[in-house]
């Protein structure tokens, strides 16, 4: 089956906002899809990778364009 | 095979709930952590926001406990149910807005929900008996348990040598004799055990990890209220509430008043939202304007927004007004001196 790329838009919310809109994204998913997530509260760069290693996921990404954090998480199993 | 029982233990992020979580997993019992965002969590969320703020490392200190702890957090927005704990709280309020017993029962009987959906057993606390004046008393300890429905599926290892046998040390899925005697505001035995399992680096706010403990918070959250037709709100009115200078020059309108470009560009987030006031002739900070206002208004508001920017010493200052409509006009004024920003306008 194809692997599915889902997106969620969490800018202006501050953490951790982000990391529970992931969390339910991430709950929807199953394992292999990507998703990725634009944010603007610099916290999410330590919050979401932080939930990821906790919960068995992976960064896939980082990056900056402009004031906007965009991070993409595999899902783990 | 004896069957695997399994906790969920409340994260605040504090040393306790981590104390807590870590003398039940020393038991072979599988916790998972349970994290509650009501809103008014303090979590670094004013350290987001201000620039001067920017370098100071920023983590969230639930998810950071959870990973010390090699354990599970689930996040769970309680934003819309919390209204009504701070809004029609039972057991009233403590020294400022804080609703603490209320909350703490909310909180437990949440957890209740999630672990008989879940397939947990039992619900574990960092609760340390006289260590919080509302919430966290002998007296109060029961009412928790009872109000939240929890019952003796509820166990705070911290201080379960004063308590009764609760579920998971009467079946035997834990030891009593391993559970702690802790008690009072002393923070000793805490920082003792914390050692003793190797926590070096753990966070230690003070006041707790809630605004509404927070005096100032507080008074801003009731002006808002008594200005507004009703108690309600929204989750970016209590976001607002933490950034900018707040004055209420007239019952009508509030200003809030970026302080530096963090908030600044924090605030113009909300500029659909809000008229909003800018200098053009001179730097100056993002206004929002919380109300309904008229023409006499908008001139007072725009002599305080001179006020508070680089044209302050100015004869004139030409100040910007954005409307809901997105329609704009220029209002040319002569900043407010500073002893007319009268000081009951601070909310």
């Amino acid at each position: 089956m194809a692997r599915i790329e889902k997106e969620i838009d969490a800018r202006r919310l501050l953490c951790p906002m982000p990391v529970i809109r992931t969390q339910d994204a991430v709950a929807e998913l199953k394992a292999g899809d990507h998703l990725k997530v634009i944010a603007t509260d610099p916290g999410v760069k330590n919050d979401i990778p932080a939930w990821c290693r906790i919960n068995g996921h992976t960064i896939v990404s980082i990056e900056y364009v402009d004031d906007e954090i965009i991070i993409k998480v595999e899902v783990g199993s | 095979m004896t069957k695997q029982r399994k906790a969920v233990s409340l994260i605040s992020g504090g040393l306790d709930s981590l104390l807590a979580t870590k003398v039940i997993l020393e038991q072979g019992i599988h916790v998972e952590g349970i994290n509650f965002f009501t809103g008014f969590c303090v979590e670094g969320h004013t350290h987001a926001i201000r620039k001067k703020d920017k370098a100071k490392p920023k983590r969230n200190n639930a998810l950071w406990v959870a990973e010390q702890l090699g354990i599970k957090l689930h996040i769970i927005d309680v934003i819309e149910e919390y209204k009504d704990v701070l809004l029609n709280p039972k057991h009233g309020y403590g020294q400022h807005m804080n609703p603490c017993l209320d909350c703490k029962g909310f909180m437990v009987r949440k957890a209740l929900e999630w672990i008989e959906k879940n397939d947990f057993d039992f619900i574990i606390t960092g609760e340390v008996i006289g260590q919080r004046p509302m919430s966290q008393r002998k007296e109060t300890m029961p009412v928790i348990a009872r109000e939240s429905g929890a019952g003796d599926r509820l166990l705070r290892p911290l201080c379960a040598q004063f308590l009764p046998e609760t579920l998971p040390e009467r079946e035997g899925w834990v030891n009593r004799e391993e559970m702690l005697d802790f008690s009072g505001r002393n923070r000793k035995p805490q920082m003792s055990l914390a050692e003793e399992y190797g926590f070096k680096d753990y966070a230690t706010p003070a006041g707790g990890c809630c605004f509404l403990t927070d005096k100032n918070y507080s008074e801003k959250l009731v002006d808002m209220w008594k200005h507004r037709s009703s108690r309600d709100y929204e989750l970016d009115d209590i976001m607002l509430l933490k950034v900018g200078r707040h004055i209420r020059p007239r019952d009508n309108f509030k200003m809030i008043i970026a302080r530096e470009e963090g908030e600044g560009k924090f605030l113009e987030g909300y500029r659909k939202q809000f008229i909003h006031m800018i200098c053009k002739s001179h730097s100056g900070p993002m206004v929002l304007i919380d109300g309904e206002i008229d023409a006499d208004d908008i001139n007072l508001a725009a002599q305080i927004v001179a006020r508070y920017g680089q044209g302050r010493n100015a004869d004139s200052v030409e100040v910007e007004v954005t409307y809901l409509n997105g329609e704009q006009e220029s209002v040319s004024v002569t900043p407010l001196p500073a002893d007319k920003i009268e000081l009951a306008w601070h909310v």
